[in-house]
C-alpha cells in the first residue's frame, strides 16, 4: 500500500515539474511551429541564475521569478535578433535553436564551471513531512501545488485575456489570424518571452531536486518533447496532462518494470505518434 | 588546444635560446613532448578540466620538469567522444610528435585508442578506470598509476563485513560499465566473505531523478553501497535525506560517489558517509600537501578523483624517466621501466605495479567529517599494497569474465 500511495505522489510531484518544464516548450511549439530546443538549455540557465541569486540570498520566489525574467529577456533577444531573420524557413530555425542550446551550455560551464551548483529550497518546505508513517519530501509537494497554481494562472492569462485569445487564434490558424489584423510577428515575442519564462522560472523551482548541473539541459529537453507529444502541440491542458501522464509512467515503470528504465519513457511516445499523432489534446495544424 | 601548444612552443623555444646562450648545447633543451587527453567541453568536461588542472599544478610545483626534463605539455579537449580521442590522439602521435600520452578520461575513450596506441608503441599511462584495461584486455605500453574500477570496491566490502558487522545490504549504481563494475566487485567479496547483497539498484546514468529509486529502497538493511559517477552520488544524498532516509542507514561508497568535486556541496548530508579511494587530499605525505596547497592556491579546490591522477602520473613518469637519464627515446625501456620501477613517494603514497601494469598501492577507507563548515574526507583505515586482483590470485581471477552488469551473479537478491 505505502509503495502505491509514495510513488504516487512521487508521479504528481514530478508531473509538476515537468509541466513548469513544458508549458512553455509547448506554447512555442504551438504558435511557431518548431521545437524550441534550446529549451532545455533555458531551464538549465534559469537554475544556474537562481542559484547565482540565491547566493546574493534572495528570497526563493523572488530568485525564481527574477531568474525567470532573466532567461524570458534572453529569449525575446534570440527570437528578435536570430529566429525572426529565418522567418518560414523552420528547418533553419530548428537548427538555429540547437545551436544556441550548446552555446548556452558551454557558456554555463564556463561560467559555473564543470562542479553541480546546489539549490536550497527554502527552508521552511525542506523537512520531509509524514503522512501515515511514511516520510515524503516537503518541497515536492510544494512544487507540485505551484506547478497547479502556474497552470491556473496561464490558463486565466490564455483564456480570459485579450492576449490570450490572439496566442489561442495564432496557435489555431496564424494566417486566418493575420487576416484578421493580428500581428503575428509581435505575439512570437510574447510567446517567446512567455516560454523563456516559464522555462527559467521552473530551473529555479526544480533546482532543488535536479540541481543544476552540466548536462541539465540534456536531460530535461527529452522529458518536454515527450510530454508535448502525448499532450498536443500548443495545447495548455494537453501539457498539464501530458506531465502527470508521464510523471505516472516514469515513476511507476522504473518501480516495476526497472530494465526498460530506458524505453519506458518512449514507448508510449512512439504509441501516441501511431495512433494519434496531434495527442491527446493537440489539433492538425493549419 | 591549439593555442595551448603554440605557447608551449613559444615557451621552449625561449628556453632553448637561454640554454644556447650559456653554451649548453640545444639538444638538451628538446623539451619531453607530453600528449594529453582530457576532455573541456561537453558532459564529461568537469571532470576533465580537474584532470587537467592537477597536470598543471603538479608541473607548476615541480618547475615545469620531468626527469629532469623540461616539459611540453600539448593538451588535446576530446570532448569525451571515442571518434574525437582518436583523431586527437592520431594527431598529438603523428603530427605533434608525443614521446608518451596521459589520459583519457573515459573508459570508452581509452577503449578506442588502445589498438592504437599499442600498434604505435606510445607509452601510454591510463586515468580511465575500466577493469579490461589491466586485466583480460592488458597491453604491454600501458600502465595505470591509479586503479582500476574494482580496485578500491573489494576493499570497501572487506571493511563493511569486518569492521562495520555489515551482513544486509544493497547496491545502487550508475548503469553503465564504470557503476557495473565497481558494484560487481564489492558484490563479490562482500559475499564471498558471507554477507548478502539483497537489492540491486541500477538507475540510467542521467536518471533526471532518484525519488522513484529511493522509494524503493529496503528499510532493513545495514548498509548501501553507492557506486556513482559525477554529480550523480551528490544528487543521490540530497533525495535520500529529502525523503527522510538520511542517518537511518549508513551509505558507503565507491571510487567517485563522494568525490571531493561534489563534498562540499553535499553540506551537512555528507557527514558520516564513507567511502574508498586510492587518494584523499587529507593524506599528510609532504607531496600531497604541497600539492593540495598548490591545487588551492590557483583553482581554490581540493583535488579530488580527476584532479590527483595526473599528478600520481606525473610523480611515476619522474621516477622512471630520471632513472633513465631523461632519455625517452625507446618506448620498450620507457614502459619497462615505469612498470618495474617502485616510487616511494606519490601523493597517493607508494606506488608499484603488477605484471598487468595496473598500480599495487594503498586504499583508504574514507568517513566524511565536518568542521568550520568544510567536509573532509577522511582517513579511517588504510589498506597497503592492494592489488586489483584483491587477494584472488591473477591467473584464477582472470579466467572469470571480467566485472560486468552480470557477473557476479547478485544470488541474494530479494524481492
Amino acid at each position: 500500500m505505502q509503495f502505491w500511495i509514495i510513488q504516487t505522489l512521487n508521479s504528481l510531484a514530478m508531473g509538476g515539474l515537468l509541466f513548469l518544464l513544458s508549458a512553455g516548450f509547448s506554447l512555442i511549439f504551438g504558435l511557431m511551429r518548431i521545437p524550441n530546443l534550446a529549451h532545455g538549455g533555458l531551464f538549465m540557465l534559469g537554475a544556474y541564475v537562481g542559484a547565482t541569486l540565491l547566493g546574493q540570498s534572495l528570497p526563493f520566489w523572488l530568485a525564481a521569478i527574477v531568474a525567470g525574467a532573466l532567461v524570458g529577456a534572453l529569449g525575446v533577444i534570440l527570437e528578435g535578433t536570430l529566429l525572426r531573420r529565418m522567418a518560414g524557413n523552420e528547418q533553419g530555425q530548428v537548427l538555429i535553436t540547437l545551436g544556441i542550446s550548446f552555446i548556452i551550455a558551454d557558456l554555463c560551464l564556463l561560467s559555473w564551471g564543470g562542479d553541480p551548483v546546489p539549490l536550497a529550497a527554502p527552508r521552511g518546505l525542506r523537512p520531509p513531512v509524514f503522512l501515515a508513517g511514511f516520510a515524503f519530501p516537503g518541497y515536492r509537494l510544494a512544487v507540485l501545488g505551484f506547478a497547479l497554481a502556474a497552470a491556473l494562472g496561464l490558463w486565466m492569462l490564455l483564456e480570459r485575456t485579450r492576449l490570450g485569445a490572439m496566442i489561442r487564434a495564432g496557435v489555431d490558424d496564424r494566417e486566418m489570424a493575420r487576416s484578421v489584423g493580428i500581428r503575428v510577428s509581435r505575439l512570437f515575442s510574447a510567446v517567446f518571452f512567455l516560454g523563456a519564462f516559464l522555462a527559467g522560472l521552473g530551473g529555479v523551482i526544480g533546482g532543488p531536486i535536479l540541481s543544476a548541473y552540466p548536462g541539465l539541459d540534456a536531460d530535461m529537453l527529452p522529458l518536454a518533447l515527450v510530454v508535448v507529444i502525448l499532450g498536443g502541440v500548443g495545447s495548455l491542458p494537453g501539457a498539464l496532462v501530458g506531465s502527470f501522464l508521464v510523471g505516472i509512467i516514469y515513476n511507476f515503470g522504473t518501480a516495476l518494470f526497472p530494465d526498460f528504465a530506458y524505453v519506458i519513457l518512449f514507448l508510449p511516445m512512439v504509441v501516441m505518434l501511431v495512433v494519434k499523432p496531434t495527442g491527446l489534446f493537440g489539433r492538425a495544424m493549419r | 588546444m591549439f593555442q595551448l601548444s603554440r605557447r608551449g612552443i613559444l615557451k621552449t623555444g625561449l628556453g632553448a635560446s637561454a640554454l644556447t646562450l650559456t653554451g649548453i648545447p640545444a639538444r638538451a633543451a628538446d623539451p619531453l613532448r607530453i600528449g594529453f587527453l582530457t576532455v573541456k567541453t561537453g558532459p564529461l568536461a568537469a571532470g576533465g578540466i580537474q584532470m587537467e588542472q592537477g597536470m598543471l599544478a603538479w608541473l607548476k610545483l615541480n618547475k615545469n620538469k620531468i626527469g629532469g626534463r623540461d616539459v611540453e605539455l600539448m593538451v588535446a579537449d576530446t570532448n569525451g567522444v571515442p571518434a574525437t580521442t582518436r583523431t586527437k590522439t592520431q594527431e598529438l602521435v603523428e603530427r605533434q610528435g608525443a614521446n608518451l600520452l596521459i589520459g583519457p578520461l573515459a573508459a570508452f575513450e581509452a577503449l578506442a585508442v588502445a589498438d592504437y596506441t599499442e600498434a604505435h608503441k606510445m607509452p601510454t599511462l591510463g586515468l580511465a578506470a575500466f577493469d579490461e584495461g589491466t586485466q583480460k584486455g592488458a597491453q604491454k605500453y600501458f600502465a595505470r598509476p591509479t586503479s582500476s574500477a574494482g580496485q578500491a570496491s573489494h576493499v570497501l566490502a572487506a571493511y563493511c563485513y569486518t569492521e562495520l558487522k555489515m551482513r544486509r545490504m544493497a547496491v545502487i549504481a550508475d548503469d553503465f560499465a564504470y557503476g557495473h563494475q565497481q558494484t560487481s566487485a564489492f558484490l563479490r567479496v562482500f559475499e564471498d566473505m558471507g554477507g548478502k547483497i539483497v537489492q540491486k539498484i541500477l538507475p540510467p546514468l542521467n536518471a533526471p531523478d532518484y525519488g522513484t529509486y529511493i522509494s524503493q529502497i529496503k528499510t532493513n538493511l545495514d548498509g548501501i553501497f553507492m557506486g556513482f559517477a559525477g554529480s550523480n552520488g551528490f544528487r543521490f544524498t540530497k533525495a535520500f535525506f529529502e525523503y527522510g532516509l538520511g542517518g537511518k542507514i549508513q551509505l558507503v561508497g565507491g571510487l567517485t560517489a563522494m568525490d571531493e568535486a561534489i563534498l562540499q556541496q553535499t553540506g551537512e548530508d555528507a557527514v558520516g558517509i564513507i567511502s574508498g579511494n586510492f587518494y584523499t587530499p587529507s593524506l599528510e605525505n609532504p607531496e600531497n600537501k604541497a600539492f593540495v596547497a598548490q591545487m588551492n592556491a590557483d583553482y581554490k579546490a581540493d583535488p579530488g578523483y580527476y584532479a590527483c591522477g595526473p599528478a600520481i602520473v606525473a610523480a611515476v613518469l619522474d621516477a622512471a624517466i630520471t632513472k633513465l637519464g631523461g632519455k625517452v627515446d625507446d618506448p620498450d625501456l620507457l614502459i619497462s621501466t615505469i612498470r618495474s620501477n617502485t616510487v616511494p613517494n606519490t601523493i597517493r603514497g607508494p606506488v608499484k605495479f603488477d605484471a598487468y601494469g595496473q598500480a599495487i598501492g594503498n586504499i583508504y577507507v574514507r568517513k566524511v567529517t565536518r568542521a568550520g563548515g568544510k567536509n573532509t574526507n577522511t582517513v579511517i583505515k588504510t589498506y597497503e599494497n592492494v592489488s586489483q586482483f584483491w587477494t584472488y590470485d591473477p591467473a584464477e581471477f582472470l579466467k572469470n569474465p571480467t566485472y560486468s552488469r552480470d557477473w557476479p551473479v547478485a544470488k541474494n537478491l530479494e524481492n
